[in-house]
């Protein structure tokens, strides 16, 4: 069994890199399209916030399987051919967009109306204001929720296994399928996630500790 | 784009989408049932409890929430029968690890809510003669309650989304009811529009009931 297992290991290290490689792209993409759409609710036009507010919550409101389902089976229908590996990321990124902007909407709203006047009041632009005043305070808040939900990236990367891409879930599957070993498989694949996981939630944790102090 | 939407063939296979979204529910029901028993429990005994205890029920909850609920659902259905001696439908397996995973969840809204009720409180059910019982039932357990319900609302909702995940398993609820109407009539954008609606529609309906909950019992202070 144990032969078989570390037989395996180079296959599911493979399946772990596109893991990574998949919960990296959703991370980064989420947080640009997250940030800019968290500053269009925000400050935007009211039709944009609208649409904002729509978007994020009919997102959150499906399951993440539907909406990869949906993205996958759905866009091909319409005409549109994306590789499963990219229908799979976009489904997910789309997902994780919503949460990133509840994260900017609460971590810009905590912040004091008193600030933005005063940083008007000494004639700065728009711009400036979200640079030098609101951001860097607001980063402080955005920062640990948001580390947190690399975990929830992580394990919702876990789904591209239906859609046939071979991540570490599909790996261990695979594994499965040629050698009966289920359990010792399924544990193994289980602490791998939960390595990676515990790690950046404990990052998060120290960082809400480290930014404690500006709980006033 | 040469698609036109045709919802004829969906209303035709209707009942597998109701009857999927019944069974969701079913499935959510009972899982958040049990969920809140083994959230409750554990979370009164975490605060009370020596180290090793504390030890053990921070490694339940901490593996629990980093591993994703797909590998979580197939290791009980896989995996469990074949090191235990055991037999189970798809549905009983997926009721286990839902419980299992929710009551994870749970312990860590109730144990943060727990920490939460003033000393005062507690103090004062002391003063006034209360048992040890009689505090954690009359003072502790509904101070709790209201502090954690806004929480305890959103882990409720996302547990009922997390039974589409039981599809995997052909547990034939919602998402799984999609994917047949997908796979055999090929009303791709139409089939998933329905259940996108209906989910929303459930969820929502949901979080307003639990609000009206929220809002009774604030005013109840």
């Amino acid at each position: 069994m144990l032969g078989q297992i570390l037989y395996a290991l180079p296959f599911l290290a493979e399946g772990f890199a596109v893991t990574l490689w998949v919960s990296l792209l959703v991370v980064v993409l989420s947080l640009i399209a997250g940030v800019l759409l968290g500053v269009g609710l925000v400050y935007g036009p009211v039709p944009l916030r609208w649409a904002v507010r729509i978007f994020s919550d009919t997102i959150r409101g499906i399951p993440i399987l539907v909406l990869m389902f949906f993205v996958y089976y759905g866009l091909p229908a319409i005409g549109l051919h994306l590789p499963s590996f990219w229908a799979a990321v976009l489904a997910l990124t789309l997902f994780k967009t919503a949460q990133v902007i509840e994260y900017l909407r609460g971590a810009v709203g905590s912040i004091p109306k008193g600030q933005s006047e005063a940083a008007m009041a000494i004639g700065l632009t728009f711009r400036q204001r979200l640079t030098y005043v609101i951001f860097p305070q607001a980063f402080r808040r955005f920062l640990p929720p948001w580390i947190n939900g690399v975990t929830d990236a992580v394990k919702g990367s876990a789904l591209v296994s239906l859609l046939g891409i071979t991540d570490l879930m599909q790996a261990v599957n695979q594994v499965i399928g040629r050698t009966y070993e289920a359990m010792p498989l399924y544990i193994l694949g289980a602490l791998i996630y939960f390595a990676v996981n515990y790690a950046l939630s404990l990052a998060s944790r120290r960082l809400e500790r480290r930014f404690s102090f500006i709980r006033e | 784009m040469g698609y036109a939407l045709n919802f004829n063939l969906i209303w035709r296979h209707f009942d597998k989408l109701w009857g999927g979204l019944l069974l969701s529910l079913e499935l959510a029901v009972i899982s958040i049932a049990i969920g809140v028993v083994i959230g409750l429990v554990l979370a009164v005994w975490y605060v009370s409890a020596g180290r090793i205890v504390r030890a053990v029920i921070a490694a339940y909850v901490e593996f629990i929430r980093n591993v994703p609920l797909i590998l979580l659902v197939y290791l009980v259905f896989y995996g469990l029968p074949t090191v235990v001696d055991l037999a189970y439908s798809a549905p009983t397996s997926f009721v286990l690890t839902l419980s299992v995973y929710s009551g994870a969840y749970l312990v860590e809204v109730f144990r943060s809510g727990l920490e939460a009720v003033p000393r005062g409180q507690l103090d004062a059910g002391k003063a006034i003669g209360l048992t040890p019982w009689q505090r954690l039932i009359h003072v502790r357990l509904p101070t709790m309650l209201r502090i954690t319900l806004p929480a305890l609302s959103n882990t409720f909702i996302s547990l009922f989304k997390d039974t589409s995940i039981a599809s995997v398993i052909s547990v034939p609820e919602l998402t799984f009811g999609a994917q047949w109407i997908n796979f055999n009539t090929f009303r791709i954008v139409e089939v998933y529009l329905v259940t996108t609606a209906m989910y929303l529609v459930t969820g929502y309906a949901m979080l307003f009931a639990l609000r009206l909950v929220e809002r009774r019992f604030r005013a109840a202070r």
